[in-house]
């Protein structure tokens, strides 16, 4: 243990009592020590507090949206203030608020302690991620501040480069410097979990939290120099007119069009699989049971990792780009929601035979299957080109990419966050309050975003700010919904706040669950994680739930 | 309520019934999943609801039996929504040989269209019903996206190159014509109507609305305003290439590569004639047209060279 | 990678033993490499996509870049790709002295390939050849020609810009070097920067042949 990072909390804890542990929350006091700190937990912490702030500036976005959409008339805002409002909504919520969220919050506090090690691999650039985060974040909410940004959240050319009035260059490099805190996260995630697991931690033996944050890291470090680069080239274009995306000077927009989506179809990704990890941690410990499948769903991670590189055209079918490749991306877009069925289904048969209970996180995993199979089927109706030729650009895509976004990777971070809170705060949530507002939630979230499938059916493109009379009963619907959305989000909040003072004292081990951070972790956990000097040596598989032996060995269940 | 929500948009093209029949197959295949799923969850979660703080589950570890079972059913039906969803977009994507020719040309924030006949018109659309139309499609600026639910179709508009759209109206009436895709501020306003009419009304309309000069005889008087004849004709004098009876063949470059002489290629050789030479002319002899001829004038130009050798009344009259 | 390094016997505290150190840091930077590869990626994607749409413009744009400059460069970066070699070959043996000439070495070569480059850069902001509004290719405005020297000036400076911070690395390195911070058992820091030295130099030995030598050089500097 011999360090040269002596923080205090090792002085301190060479003195502790008995009773009184250090956590890595008392460890030391002082802005300084939370703004300097290289300590993962308080890194996740600092994110968490960072992407609630952008989650609550963009749902606001959202909500000014729907108030605006209650009618047909345009006549809340202004068409530009409406554009500006989606734009906005569409870049904070996306690279601010759900790339970051369950890798850089709940990945951040959990993969070092879940491999059984003390910190990531590279503590300062873990806390450097943090502040780049910060200067793009910073950059967004200027340029918010300073007129907005009207372009869409996809920044295509012409419009962005050349025609729109907005601070175009500014949002870009704000995207282009967010890149790279993503990209460290990735990095040091990949370092981490190569290099620094416990003894007996094998690959196998991981956590599949750990093989969804592993698959992601992969896209984080692939995908996001894609996207670098481009945000770049379209602030040089815009700032000096150098003709790359412009056709007037041979430049080809589409070409736009394929770089962004090189990285922004796998980005989906990127927030989809941090919340199937979390959702495979919750279904094995609230069914008391091994993880159906283990293997399946650890290698679906990263079969989704490696064929969401190849898909990205299936956002352009209808762009100009030729038949023959709308024909490759089609199949292989088919071919990357297989992986993603088969995790749902082994998720099901997790629960047969197991020792099911419905708390708060159960609930969010349970409607995360469900919402998510919604989204995950009518992304399939759009990644069939007859179909998406028709639907392309309506409301009909904005129900998909919600579903499996809001539906999907927010429940999924709802329901991480309420497993995983005692250990991270050491109290624990009201769980009546849990449950209610997690029904809430659900039935707020499917009045918003069902009536949007039929809209988009019906022929309502996205990004209007007026429309036509007949749409405008379903679109009362769903801001209707959206009140209801967020009244269950602004409840959560609430009470989570009001547990870090009067929430009940956590045991280690809250829902008796198996990992590392339950069994040998305690809540919160201390500035190494572990108790002093305690070597992690694991011995078991992931899951090693103890059952009922009767059941062994009764047909085909055992096999693999 | 519910009874006057339908779940289609009218079907007024001949593509549209085949198109819901898809999506009608795709709601049931998703109908099936989500039902099994959320029957599936209902009955775990009640049965093996836990019963005692200590209960144990049972030891199932996988099986790698149902995971090919689940692997290779959704699989084989995404193969089935692939090869209909596909095949139905290769039927849009292939242009009918006997169609009407519209050109449409967006702009922030509108649609101009020119019939074959002449007629100009501006975010409307008039078609005659049964009757192939195509629609050849440039912008001006941003990109556009053409978009008739009623007719479920739709295609993007990209300043610098020509989409094309086609498509078969089957039934009378009038309805929406969407931009879709994001074009700035007005971008909301950009929509028409088109109006589906019967063959005698559509020529009815065609002769009340004012007739321009149709785009062949637009395209035949810019290729002599412009002087493009003075180089491109067929004598043997002749500094161009003579455009007779090009297009659509393929023409060898001086690099040695050949290029298919088609809409994009004569844009691009207007505009830009530098980029490709001919094999056997003088590259940069021909001046460059940008900022000379408007976006709807190339289209014209465009439409006469395709007559051009096509018919030969029309290219004795060039190559005078 | 700064999390090496730290004192004389460099281990950090969340480590089990120097080992594991080291094999995190150099995985760490092959990682950062991949991005990296990723990141000139899509450059190269655009290249290559206007280069087979503009094969003409491409050639008669690439004949106003100086062969023999690019080529002079060539030849220097691969001298401090090997002077950078020779300082991890000294690094091994525990020279503090070799450590320091090869770096030396290194950031003399570096600085002369920059040289070259505001040279060339100079030359075509005098002839109108940077993009933007003040471009103009024999006599015209604009064109695919005006790609293909965004397209240099996009990828060049890129590069060039990799070159400027790694050689603020150097110089950061050659004051550890020189207070001795690394002894034979320690030096993944001069050896992860050497990985990435070569890195920017195979980068350039793309770029040289696609930029500079792509053809119909023959005779037209007249
Ligand atoms: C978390 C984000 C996320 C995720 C996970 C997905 C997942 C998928 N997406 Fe989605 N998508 C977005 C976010 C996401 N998408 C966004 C943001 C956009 C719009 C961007 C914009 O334009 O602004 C978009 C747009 C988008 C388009 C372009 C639409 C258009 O603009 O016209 C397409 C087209 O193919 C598509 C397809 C898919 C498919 C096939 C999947 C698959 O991976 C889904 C796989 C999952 C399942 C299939 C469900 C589970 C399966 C079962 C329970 C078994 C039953 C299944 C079978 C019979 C196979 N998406
Ligand atoms: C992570 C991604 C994410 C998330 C979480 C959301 C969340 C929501 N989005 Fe999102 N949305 C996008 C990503 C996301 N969106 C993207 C990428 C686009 C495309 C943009 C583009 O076209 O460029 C889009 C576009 C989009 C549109 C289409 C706009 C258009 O095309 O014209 C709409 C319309 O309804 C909408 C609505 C909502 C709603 C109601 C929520 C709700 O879930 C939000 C709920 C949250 C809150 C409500 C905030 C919490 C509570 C409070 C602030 C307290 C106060 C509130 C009350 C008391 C009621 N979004
Ligand atoms: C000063 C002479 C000159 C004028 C005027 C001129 N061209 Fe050309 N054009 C050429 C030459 C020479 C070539 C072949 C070299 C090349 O491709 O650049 C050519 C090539 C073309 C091509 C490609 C031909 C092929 O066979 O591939 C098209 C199309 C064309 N011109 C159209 C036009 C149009 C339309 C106009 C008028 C608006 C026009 N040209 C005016 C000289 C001219
Ligand atoms: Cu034009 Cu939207
Ligand atoms: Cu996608």
């Amino acid at each position: 243990m011999s360090s040269t990072l002596h923080t205090p909390a090792q002085h301190a804890s060479a003195t502790k009592g008995a009773k009184e542990r250090d956590t890595y929350l008392t460890a030391d006091y002082g802005w300084k020590s939370w703004l300097f700190t290289v300590d993962h937990k308080r890194i996740a912490v600092l994110y968490l507090i960072s992407i609630m702030v952008f989650f609550l500036i963009g749902g606001t976005f959202a909500l000014l949206m729907r108030a605006e959409l209650m009618t047909a008339k345009g006549d809340l805002f202004e068409a530009e203030t409406y554009n500006k409002l989606f734009t906005m909504h569409g870049v904070v919520m996306i690279f601010f608020f759900l790339i970051p969220s369950i890798p850089a919050v709940l990945g951040n506090f959990l993969v070092p302690i879940m491999i059984g090690t003390k910190d990531l691999a590279f503590p300062k650039i873990n806390l450097l991620s943090w502040y780049i985060y910060l200067v793009g974040g910073g950059a967004t909410l200027y340029v918010a501040i300073t007129g907005g940004l009207d372009t869409g959240w996809t920044f295509y050319a012409p419009y962005s480069s050349t025609y729109a009035n907005t601070n175009v260059a500014a949002a870009a490099i704000a995207v282009f410097i967010t890149g790279f805190s993503s990209i460290l996260t990735g990095l040091n995630f990949i370092v981490t979990i190569h290099k620094m697991r416990a003894p007996g931690m094998t690959w196998f033996r991981m956590p599949l939290f750990l093989w969804a944050q592993y698959a992601t890291s992969l896209i984080m470090i692939l995908g996001t120099p894609v996207l670098a680069i481009t945000v770049m080239l379209l602030a040089l274009e815009r700032t000096f007119h150098i003709g790359i995306f412009d056709p007037a000077l041979g430049g080809d927009p589409v070409l736009f069009q394929h770089l962004f989506w090189f990285y922004s179809h796998p980005a989906v990704y990127i927030m989809i699989l941090p919340g199937m990890g979390v959702i495979s941690e919750i279904v094995a410990c609230f069914s008391r049971k091994r993880m159906f499948g283990y293997h399946f769903i650890a290698f679906s991670s990263l079969a989704i990792a490696i064929f969401g590189f190849v898909v990205w055209g299936h956002h352009m079918f209808v762009s100009g780009q030729s038949a023959y490749a709308g024909f490759v991306f089609s199949f292989l877009t088919m071919l990357v929601a297989i992986p993603s069925a088969v995790k749902v289904f082994n998720w099901i048969a997790t629960l047969y035979k197991g020792q099911v209970s419905l708390e708060t996180p159960m609930l969010y995993a349970l409607g995360f299957i469900g919402l998510f199979t919604i989204g995950g089927v009518t992304g399939l109706f759009l990644a069939v080109m007859g179909l998406d030729r028709h639907v392309h650009d309506t409301y009909f895509v904005v129900a998909h990419f919600h579903y499996v976004m809001v539906g999907g990777m927010v429940m999924a971070f709802m329901g991480g966050m309420h497993f995983w809170w005692s250990k991270m705060f050491g109290r624990k949530y009201p769980e009546a309050m849990g449950q209610f507002a997690a029904v809430v939630i659900f039935v707020g979230f499917n009045f918003t975003f069902f009536p949007q499938f039929i809209l988009g059916y019906m022929g309502m493109p996205r990004r209007y700010h007026q429309y036509n009379d007949e749409f405008t009963a379903l679109n009362v619907l769903s801001s209707a919904g959206a009140t209801i959305l967020g009244t269950g989000f602004l409840m959560t909040i609430v009470y989570f706040l009001w547990s870090l003072k009067w929430g009940q004292k956590a045991p280690q081990n809250q829902w008796d669950a198996k990992g590392l951070e339950w069994e040998k972790a305690q809540s919160p956990p201390p500035t190494f994680n572990f108790e002093d000097g305690e070597r992690i040596v694991v011995t078991e598989d992931a899951y090693a739930y103890t059952y009922e032996e009767s059941h062994t060995g009764s047909g085909h269940e055992v096999k693999k | 309520m519910w009874k006057d929500l339908p779940l289609y948009p009218e079907q007024a093209s001949t593509i549209a019934q085949p198109v819901d029949l898809l999506y009608f197959f795709l709601i049931a295949v998703s109908a099936f999943f989500a039902l099994v799923i959320s029957v599936l969850i209902v009955i775990f979660a009640s049965k093996y609801r836990k019963s005692r703080p200590d209960a144990k589950s049972a030891h199932i570890e996988g099986s790698t039996l149902l995971e090919v079972i689940w692997t290779v059913i959704p699989l084989g039906l995404t193969m089935v929504m692939f090869a209909w969803g596909t095949i139905l977009f290769f039927d849009q994507a292939r242009m009918p040989a006997d169609a009407l020719e519209f050109t449409v040309t967006g702009k922030q924030w509108m649609w101009k269209v020119q019939h074959p006949t002449g007629q100009r018109e501006i975010n409307d659309l008039h078609v005659p019903i049964g009757k192939p139309c195509r629609l050849t499609m440039t912008s001006e600026d941003v990109i556009h996206s053409y978009y008739i639910p009623a007719f479920r179709t739709k295609q993007d508009v990209v300043a610098g190159r020509y989409s094309e759209l086609w498509f078969e109206a089957s039934k009378l009436g009038t309805y929406d014509i969407y931009c879709a895709e994001y074009c700035g501020t007005e971008h909301s306003k950009m929509v028409g109507k088109v109006t589906v009419m019967t063959q005698q009304d559509y020529e009815m309309w065609l002769s009340g609305a004012v007739a321009n000069e149709t785009p062949v005889q637009a395209g035949e008087r810019l290729f002599t305003a412009m002087r493009c004849i003075t180089c491109h004709n067929s004598t043997s004098t002749a500094r161009g290439p003579d455009l007779t009876g090009q297009f659509g063949k393929d023409v060898r470059l001086a690099s040695g590569a050949s290029v298919n002489f088609d809409a994009e290629y004569v844009r691009e050789s207007i505009l830009n004639p530098a980029a490709k030479t001919v094999e056997g002319f003088q590259a940069g002899l021909m001046p460059t047209y940008q900022g000379q001829l408007k976006e709807e004038d190339i289209l014209s130009l465009i439409a006469y060279l395709k007559t051009l050798g096509a018919d030969k009344s029309a290219q004795g009259a060039a190559a005078k | 990678m700064s999390d090496h390094a730290h004192s004389t016997t460099g281990l950090v505290h969340h480590f089990d033993d120097i080992e594991q150190q080291h094999e995190a840091g150099t995985l760490g930077m092959w990682a950062f490499l991949i991005t990296e590869v990723l990141f000139f990626g899509g450059l190269f994607g655009a290249y290559a996509v206007y280069r087979s749409a503009y094969p003409e413009a491409f050639m008669r744009a690439s004949s106003h870049l100086d062969v023999d400059l690019g080529g002079v460069n060539t030849i220097v970066l691969i001298c401090s790709s090997l002077t950078m070699a020779l300082s991890v070959y000294a690094a091994q043996k525990g020279s503090k002295r070799g450590i320091i000439m090869g770096l030396l070495g290194t950031m003399f070569f570096g600085a002369i390939f920059l040289g070259v480059k505001v040279i060339e850069y100079k030359d075509k902001w005098d002839h109108h050849l940077v993009p933007g509004d003040n471009f103009i290719f024999e006599g015209n405005p604009g064109g695919p020609e005006q790609l293909y020297f965004a397209l240099y000036f996009a990828m060049t400076g890129v590069h060039a810009f990799h070159m400027i911070v790694g050689m603020v690395i150097i110089c950061w390195m050659i004051k550890k070097a020189h207070r001795g911070d690394f002894t034979p058992g320690h030096h993944p820091l001069v050896e992860n920067f050497g990985l990435y030295w070569h890195f920017v130099d195979i980068v350039w030995i793309f770029l040289f042949p696609l930029l500079y030598l792509i053809g119909a050089h023959s005779g037209s500097h007249t």
